[in-house]
């Protein structure tokens, strides 16, 4: 199938006083219409610098997109002028931040925002893009539309945010929508409800979701792929049920093992993993996982190992030794 | 639970409420926030007690409120057998070396200015007339015993990262040797990998030096892997509280079930096939609880009576405590 998204060899650093920041360091992937990827790490991973970085959104200096192509309908959004990428933003790809709080303007009502890319995106008047963002308040579920339309930004609860962040995004019809965390700040019962509604929002629309989360968790119930990030690298990417059942990068089982599970046995230990993530001001020359990995060799010091097909549809991972650590019997 | 079973604290009809003041000249007392509301828990020596709760259910309150770092509105915390909630501020002192709190955030409760070494040391300096060379080797110990490296004390807590940090605070909270530790969400602010490292201390810590843990948190998977019994709060009250198996295997409020099956699963075939109990709504304001039971404006089961009659918080089996009108053995 013709893929959406087209991310090749996307490279993103951050020139500061201390040096050189290598937040994305060379990935690569793609997304077919309408599929939910899973992009997961933990702080400066690169997750989210990616996203930024195929929306142009990277604050330059310090950052600086270095090198690379993101193919998004034919064309390469690195290539577009900022008004051609303005277009973009919001209208084909939008983008739910992670703090609802403050991706909100306190000064304009919320139903000014909405409108506000109707107008902007699809040349609606004033009354068409009210009566729109009424529609969509009501399709993210939020009761008495046409009085909180008029409402500010602080009259809204946490997820009441979150649910008008994912209303504005949702605006335009946009074939990709990013979501950066966008129910870490929120209470579970209410998380629960926000996953609902952008899965019960994807099926309906059919577009294609991007979900970035620290959370191994979430992204289990709704995903059809997940991107594993470590250091500015994707080191491992399959179907979502292959990376949970054969994770084949040991940071992934580590990740995995790091979790409490709600029907754990009594007396479980959790599998933590040892150390801290690498310095990104100096990466190691070989794989940047070598200093916490269990299984670290003299040969992972070298270079930093490329992915290789596991055997498993789609199934790649960046780890030198994976074959013998995770393939013994076979 | 351990062997020992002796109750180390007992809370009994504990409540804070915050006053709320309103006008510039005539400050009048307006109303409260209802933090903690008629909370009652015993907890054992040895064992650790999981407080559980969305935003704003009073789980840190409680904790606070245990140390009177906030004076109690009314109820009896009595520890050890003796009622701190009459206590003078000396005889107090004398009690708050047997109890220590870790904070949520170890950026903001490390001084900045102080050295690692004089953190540590600053409860020794309070309670204890060590020299100076022997608050130096129990530093040197307290160090080793949390996994971070002796020679670290002259450095300041910016050259840590958040696990190192939160180790630190780990190290200070066990510096007059306490029998009670209050954690205060202790991993919230951590990534996961980093996560799964405090809360493996903290559980070695505990065999070690028997203690007896209060840990409050929101994750109920990582409350329910540490826990021996936990309780689970919501708007100022206890809702339920009972073993960690049996809670897990018959939560008896509505609450509860709902809450356990907010929780993200870590593994797609079980995510995907699970009935999820969405509440509907926000949490209401503690300033005005709803009358009745408190949970009754987003409870599936609610009805006329518990629109006016709050539920009696009662043990329906040994040992497993509900506050619902509805609760069942089944």
């Amino acid at each position: 199938m013709e893929s959406l998204l087209t991310v090749k060899n996307l490279q993103t650093n951050f020139y500061t006083e201390d040096g050189v920041v290598r937040a994305v360091n060379g990935i690569s992937y793609s997304m077919r219409p309408g599929e939910i990827l899973g992009v997961v790490g933990e702080s400066g991973c690169g997750k989210s610098v990616h996203a930024m970085s195929i929306l142009r959104l990277i604050q330059s200096p310090p950052g600086k997109i270095e090198g690379g192509e993101v193919w998004f309908n034919g064309r390469d959004l690195l290539q577009l002028t900022e008004d051609e990428m303005r277009k973009v933003r919001g209208h084909e790809i939008a983008m739910v931040f992670q703090d609802p709080m403050s991706s909100l303007n306190p000064v304009y009502t919320v139903g000014f925002q909405i409108s506000e890319a109707l107008m902007l995106h699809k040349g609606m008047d004033k009354q068409a893009a009210r009566k729109r963002a009424q529609e969509l308040l009501v399709l993210v579920g939020i009761p008495e539309a046409s009085k909180r339309l008029d409402n500010y930004p602080h009259q809204f609860s946490g997820g009441m945010r979150q649910r008008a962040m994912i209303a504005m995004a949702l605006s335009c019809e946009p074939k990709l929508l990013i979501a950066d965390e966008p129910t870490t700040a929120l209470d579970v019962t209410i998380q629960a409800q926000i996953i609902n509604l952008v899965i019960k929002l994807q099926q309906e629309l059919g577009m294609a979701v991007m979900w970035i989360t620290h959370d191994l968790g979430v992204v289990a119930e709704m995903v059809n792929t997940i991107n594993v990030m470590y250091a500015g690298y994707i080191i491992e990417r399959g179907p979502v049920m292959d990376i949970y059942k054969n994770p084949t990068h040991p940071y992934t089982v580590g990740l995995l093992g790091s979790l409490p599970r709600l029907d754990e046995a009594p007396g479980t230990k959790l599998a933590s993993i040892p150390g801290l993530p690498p310095d990104l001001l100096a990466l190691p020359k070989g794989c940047p996982f070598y200093a916490r990995c269990v299984y670290r060799a003299a040969q992972c010091t070298e270079s930093m190992p490329p992915l290789e097909d596991t055997g498993t549809a789609g199934h790649i991972v960046a780890c030198w030794r994976w074959k013998e650590i995770f393939r013994k019997g076979a | 639970m351990t062997t020992n079973s002796t109750v180390l604290l007992r809370v009994r009809n504990l409540k804070k409420y915050f006053p709320i003041y309103s006008g510039l000249v005539l400050s009048r007392h307006v109303n409260d926030v209802k933090a903690v509301d008629d909370v009652s828990f015993d907890v054992y020596r040895g064992e650790t007690l999981g407080l559980v709760g969305e935003t704003g259910c009073g789980k840190t309150t409680v904790g606070r409120t245990v140390l009177r770092l906030y004076e109690p509105t009314a109820g009896q915390i009595v520890f050890d057998g003796t009622d701190i909630n009459a206590l003078g501020e000396n005889e107090l002192r004398a009690f708050r070396r047997r109890m220590q709190m870790i904070f949520q955030d170890p950026y903001a409760s490390l001084n900045p200015r102080m050295t690692v070494g004089s953190i540590i040391s600053a409860p020794l300096d309070v309670h204890t007339k060590l020299s100076k060379k022997e608050k130096q080797d129990r530093v040197q110990e307290l160090l080793k015993i949390v996994g971070l490296n002796p020679d670290f004390v002259n450095r300041y807590p910016h050259e840590f990262s958040g696990g190192q940090r939160q180790r630190i605070g780990i190290a200070r909270s066990l510096a007059i040797n306490p029998e009670l530790i209050i954690c205060d969400e202790p991993i919230s602010s951590l990534d996961v990998s980093i996560q799964a490292q405090v809360v493996n201390l903290l559980e070695e810590l505990q065999d070690k030096l028997g203690l007896t843990y209060i840990f409050i948190a929101h994750d109920l998977s990582m409350v329910r892997h540490i826990s021996d019994r936990m309780a689970v709060m919501y708007l100022g009250k206890v809702m339920e509280l009972a073993d960690r198996n049996e809670i897990y295997l018959r939560p008896m409020h509505p609450y509860t079930q709902a809450l356990m099956s907010a929780v993200p699963v870590p593994d797609p075939s079980r995510a995907r096939n699970r009935q999820r109990i969405l509440l509907e709504g926000d949490i209401p304001s503690p300033v005005n609880p709803p009358v009745g039971c408190h949970f009754h404006t987003r409870c599936p089961w609610a009805d006329e009576h518990c629109r006016q009659v709050d539920p009696e918080y009662r043990e329906i089996v040994p040992g497993h405590f509900v506050a619902c009108h509805y609760a069942r053995i089944n």
